[in-house]
């Protein structure tokens, strides 16, 4: 059984006991800071990554791995208990989760994004050992045009996500397209809508979109109610664990989950991103049984599939990343800096040249895993004290924690100021009933999509039927095109929209 | 010819305003072919796909019936001005803004600043909480970033600290 060497390999190499010590810290240390609202993974990890320049090349990953965990899961809970998505990944995390917070469900969202993300990772490090070598192979299939389709199918995906209005829905999608475009173009060096500004030329901070709209205009928008219709939270918990009857209805969307995370995050460039997105779409797909809560109001199952398709597919994005070399979002781009610094180029040479350390990788990245789950379980509880501060004094510690987050990101007050604009305009889209969970999706595919149209279109001579005699992005396409149309059939649009009318 | 949905209405105009701004902007760079895209071409594409979106949602406002009429409703303009104006106060206190002579007062300074203007947008004020609150904000501020993440930011006002 090559599995089972690979495997024992990576664990005789991380199971010590200074590694699952030095993976303990991490792990505490990530889910601490990563758990204030305003700061996501990415800053987390950048701010602790000097720590571990002094560990060797082995336990300093591994702590990595721990604080990697840590961060995803302290922001996973504050996106579900003040609705502060920390990276896009939670962005649909919060959805369910933060209206689950509201109704005392505090507890469970959090006990089963633990859990889903525990099993998923646990899959994800059986495939990565598995199936790494031929998995690339697949990846190689992908070019620019199939790139193109898969994030078309993503956002159709997104959309599907949306509230109300379908058309508005994709309004926001080009919109968070356009303002992906600000910023310097990588192939002719241009400057695009910089306004003569020095800051806009590395284009807007994906935090101060992120935290304008979702911090800033989510407390102005309940500031502006009377304090009784703000009901933030309900007094009541009930409950700190999912009962067996949420336990049920759990298994079978960490499963579907899981699977989507593992597939698409074995394509390199954004795959990982879109997973959680494409889970909670099909959660949605899925027909309600009978007293389950709509999508939207607090089901368990939009917690529990986006954070097991998130975890799957940031696993499963380590093979193009250890195979490629090409990283599949920020925080595994940070990772490929800490390796460099350990002297550690990512790329196919690790898994032949350095089986030591490629399989003591995967064995860390479950202990990291199943580390968060021993630690937080118990946290849980501590977690749920917080919702018991009244929200006059929580609204501005919210306020600084954003202001401090986007100010650390660049040590630059250009950040404040934008994070300042995004508020109002985060403001103005609650009012006009715009949903910003699109406009994000579509900020962060926006340079990658322009990228591989251009590519694509490079290669065919400007034809743009390439999309589509191309057979894996004609399927996709497809894909796409069907998920539109299902969802503007008048009868499951009429639906959707009970499903989705807030509170 | 009457506005059926407000927000609607609203929504469409802001999509078809910022897709010509930013279509209209486009054509300073260069737009190039299909196959040879300049800076231009995606954006432009981009800009006139949202006009055009931004199109559709007003013809639906104009046309489309709705119960209420989906009114905007008043702003919230006090707690807008407030949470913004608290934001923006912590960026100049921290580090000052040279062009009108404000000094950088670090982040302690800002912290009780931000903390304070914030307060403000609440429906009660009490200075002794919201003093209360800024000093364990400052606190637990100093303890975790300057203190245990080593973060590189102006702490006190820079006439004391240099």
């Amino acid at each position: 059984m090559e599995l089972l060497d690979h495997l024992a390999t990576g664990f005789g190499v991380a199971f010590t006991f200074q590694n699952l010590l030095y993976c303990l810290i991490g792990c505490l240390l990530g889910t601490l800071i990563g758990v204030l609202p305003g700061v996501g993974p990415v800053p987390t990890i950048a701010m602790l990554l000097p720590i571990t320049y002094g560990l060797q090349p082995v336990a300093a990953l591994i702590m990595l791995a721990g604080i990697y965990y840590g961060a995803q899961y302290g922001g996973s809970t504050t996106a579900i208990l003040v609705n502060l998505p920390g990276e896009s990944g939670s962005v649909v995390t919060a959805i369910d989760g933060y209206q689950m917070a509201r109704k005392g469900r505090a507890g469970p969202a959090l006990a089963s994004a633990g859990i889903g993300s525990f099993f998923a990772g646990c899959v994800g490090t059986l495939m990565l050992a598995a199936f790494a070598p031929p998995l690339t192979e697949i990846a190689f299939k992908f070019g620019p045009a199939e790139y193109f389709s898969l994030m078309t199918l993503g956002m159709i995906g997104a959309v599907v996500l949306a509230s109300g209005s379908l058309i508005k829905a994709v309004g926001m999608i080009v919109l968070g397209l356009l303002l992906g475009m600000v910023g310097t173009d990588v192939n002719s060096g241009v400057a695009r809508y910089s306004l003569d500004i020095p800051e806009l030329t590395d284009g807007i901070n994906f935090t101060v979109i992120a935290m304008g709209v979702f911090g800033y205009g989510e407390i102005i928008a309940n500031l502006s109610k009377p304090a009784e219709e703000r009901g933030i939270y309900t007094s009541k918990v009930h409950g700190l664990f999912p009962t067996a009857q949420d336990f049920k209805r759990m298994l079978p969307a960490m499963l579907r989950g899981t699977a989507l995370g593992c597939s698409l995050g074995i394509l390199p460039g954004g795959g990982a991103v879109l997973s959680s997105f494409a889970a909670y779409t099909l959660e949605k797909k899925t027909r309600l049984r009978e007293g389950e809560v709509p999508f939207g109001q607090g089901n368990i199952r939009g917690v529990t599939a986006p954070e097991s398709a998130n975890n799957a597919g940031a696993q499963a994005s380590f093979i193009p990343l250890l195979t490629l070399g090409i990283p599949g979002n920020a925080v595994m781009a940070l990772m490929v800096g800490a390796m460099t610094i350990h002297n550690i180029q990512p790329g196919p040479q690790v898994m032949t040249s350095n089986p030591d350390l490629f399989w003591g990788l995967v064995a860390s990245m479950w202990i990291g895993n199943a580390m968060l789950v021993i630690l937080n379980l118990p946290l849980i509880g501590i977690w749920i004290k917080l919702l018991t501060i009244p929200y006059r004094w929580l609204f501005p510690a919210i306020v600084l924690f954003c202001a401090i987050g986007v100010y650390s990101t660049n040590n630059n007050t250009f950040d404040v100021w934008m994070v300042g604009l995004f508020g109002i305009v985060g403001y103005v889209f609650y009012k006009l009933e715009m949903e910003p969970a699109p406009l994000l999706l579509g900020f962060i595919l926006g340079p990658m999509m322009e990228e591989n149209l251009r590519r694509a279109l490079l290669l065919s001579r400007g034809d743009w039927s390439v999309l589509v005699t191309r057979p894996i992005s004609a399927g996709l396409l497809l894909a796409a095109a069907v998920l539109l149309a299902v969802v503007l059939l008048p009868a499951v649009s009429k639906k959707r929209e009970e499903a989705f009318i807030e509170d | 010819m009457q506005i059926k949905s407000q927000r609607d209405f609203a929504a469409g105009l802001l999509f078809v305003v910022v897709g010509v701004a930013f279509a209209w902007g486009a054509t300073i760079y260069k737009v190039g072919t299909a196959a040879h895209m300049g800076a231009g071409y995606f954006p432009l594409l981009l800009g006139v796909l949202l006009a055009v979106i931004g199109a559709g949602v007003l013809f639906k406002a104009l046309v489309i019936e709705t119960v209420d009429g989906e009114k905007i409703g008043a702003w919230a303009l006090k707690p807008m001005c407030y949470i913004i104006g608290a934001n923006l106060l912590f960026g100049v206190l921290l580090e000052g803004f040279p062009s009108l002579g404000v000094p950088a007062m670090g982040m302690i300074v800002a912290i009780y600043g931000l903390t304070f203007v914030a307060s403000l947008a609440g429906d009660q004020f009490h200075f002794k909480e919201a003093f209360i609150l800024a000093t364990i904000l400052a606190v637990g501020s100093y303890a975790t970033f300057i203190w245990g993440l080593n973060l590189q930011f102006p702490v006190w006002p820079s006439f004391i600290a240099g």
